[in-house]
């Protein structure tokens, strides 16, 4: 199942184009990053991509067909800030169970603590709120996943622990995954491909 | 502004809590005492006892008696008895009745938007108390015209509020999330969005309360509301406006009073409420 946006244009109400034509694919298993100046669009494109919001033209297919709109969504996204993406009035289990059951070996390979899950949210840091947020998105129906920023406020360690984990999920399951990131580091570890989001081009 | 040092460092009496803890010990206690007044209280102790015509208030009678001999004591407990009854039901009425068209308004589409909005704007722009006479005169007057005009007529001004809350929290991350997470719609409703709007929803119920019962009183006083031989606040003020100019002046004092009272308690435990689970104004 590869994922597909081909032309794809996008602007908000009648203002200016952000991008148009923007044609890019992406095989299973594939990790593919996404670079590009700020302001370009990058982070709409992500939410483009799944689903969040829909191309003014262009169109995005999974394995040639559009995306179901119900459901688990097969495209899964992080965003760079856990803090906003977690329901600030709910127990950290319930968040974490929104969407599937992950098992205790996955909470483990994140590095998620028991006693962890019956916190609010507000009584964790944003390193260890990020992890509910990428374990909540890597349900077993999770075809692709998207990491805006993903690991951007995050000390080393934490994030070479994110990322060592989801990648080793990536591997086994046949996950693509795309990275969106300021770190050139970051993209030249982790990635087999390099896209660039630019106006100009 | 600036302050001297002693004025500075000088402590309120009573700080917010504990005006907000006597406020409703006051609300409580009238409650209570109306509440169990109410029940206590039968027709009995209203009935004309022409011996004891415009008393003035004594131990026998705290709050005198009418030009009837009627007990303006029990009259006034039962008055503000029916009054918080008509309020409680015209406050959930209206709270309920905004809290639909306000979600209904920020959830259902444009159009729906577009169409619940005129109305909240239809109902702002004319006064309260014009429409409520309406639909009360309309129903027939009495307890169901009143109640239901009551109810008709408060839900604007917290749908607009609703409305407000609602689109803000529906466009946060986490609701975002729950509809990738393939949550249906009345699910992100029912466990995202109600329990962020309920605080909202409490503070207007009680802040409605004492103007449903304001409303209801004034309505009644007109002789547009509850038929005339219920005890209702608005009555026996109307009543006693007759027998003012003879200096009988303990018959629309108490009443008002009690009703001033209880309004102006309600009102305030709304804005405390108001002022503390509002993050912005906690300071205040």
């Amino acid at each position: 199942m590869q994922l597909d946006a081909k032309d794809v244009g996008f602007r908000y109400g009648n203002g200016e184009w952000l991008f148009r034509g923007v044609n890019f694919t992406i095989n299973p298993g594939e990790i593919v990053g996404i670079v590009g100046p700020s302001g370009q669009g990058k982070t709409t494109f992500a939410r483009i991509l799944a689903g969040f919001e829909n191309p003014i033209e262009g169109t995005v297919t999974l394995g040639g067909l559009p995306v179901k709109k119900k459901g688990y969504q097969p495209i899964q996204l992080v965003f760079q800030h856990p803090e906003k993406a977690i329901n600030p009035r709910w127990k950290m289990q319930k968040s974490l169970r929104e969407g599937w059951e992950p098992e205790r070996a996955l909470l483990e390979a994140f590095g998620i603590e028991q006693e962890w899950l019956t916190r609010w949210p507000n009584e964790l840091s944003g390193g260890e709120l990020q992890r509910f947020c990428v374990v909540r998105a890597l349900g077993p129906e999770t075809r692709f996943l998207i990491a805006d920023e993903m690991t951007t406020m995050l000390d080393a360690i934490t994030q070479a622990q994110i990322w060592h984990a989801v990648l080793e999920i990536a591997k086994k399951r046949e996950m693509g995954v795309i990275v969106i990131s300021h770190e050139a580091k970051l993209i030249e570890r982790l990635c087999s491909r390099v896209v660039t989001l630019n106006k100009n081009e | 502004m600036l302050s001297t040092p002693e004025e500075k460092n000088k402590q309120p009496l009573l700080n917010q809590r504990r005006r907000m803890l006597l406020t409703i010990v006051i609300a409580a206690l009238f409650l209570l005492s109306i509440i169990l007044g109410g029940l206590l209280l039968d027709e009995g102790r209203i009935t004309t006892n022409l011996t004891e015509r415009n008393a003035p208030p004594s131990f026998d009678h705290l709050f005198g008696t009418d030009w009837l001999g009627r007990d303006m004591f029990a009259r006034t407990i039962m008055g503000l008895s029916l009054s918080i009854g008509v309020g409680l039901l015209g406050a959930t009425g209206s709270a309920l009745i905004a809290l639909v068209l306000g979600m209904a308004a920020a959830s259902m589409g444009k159009i729906a938007d577009r169409l619940i909005s005129w109305i909240i704007d239809l109902f702002l722009s004319v006064p309260h108390l014009v429409t409520l006479i309406l639909i009360a005169f309309t129903l027939g007057g009495g307890f169901k015209g009143i109640v239901v005009g009551l109810m008709l007529t408060h839900w604007p001004s917290l749908a607009r509020v609703v409305r407000a809350e609602v689109l803000q929290v529906r466009s946060a991350e986490y609701v975002q999330m729950s509809k990738q997470m393939g949550k249906p719609r009345w699910w992100i409703a029912l466990h995202h969005i109600l329990p962020h709007i309920s605080p909202q929803i409490l503070i207007g119920f009680m802040l409605l309360f004492p103007h449903v019962i304001l409303h209801e009183a004034a309505v009644t006083f007109l002789g547009l509301g509850l038929s005339p031989h219920e005890p209702a606040i608005g009555i026996i003020l109307s009543e006693s406006m007759k027998y003012l100019s003879s200096g009988m002046w303990w018959l629309a004092f108490f009443p008002g009073l009690c009703l001033l009272i209880v309004v102006r308690t309600f009102d305030q435990i709304g804005e405390y409420l108001r002022v503390m689970l509002d993050p912005t104004r906690a300071h205040e």
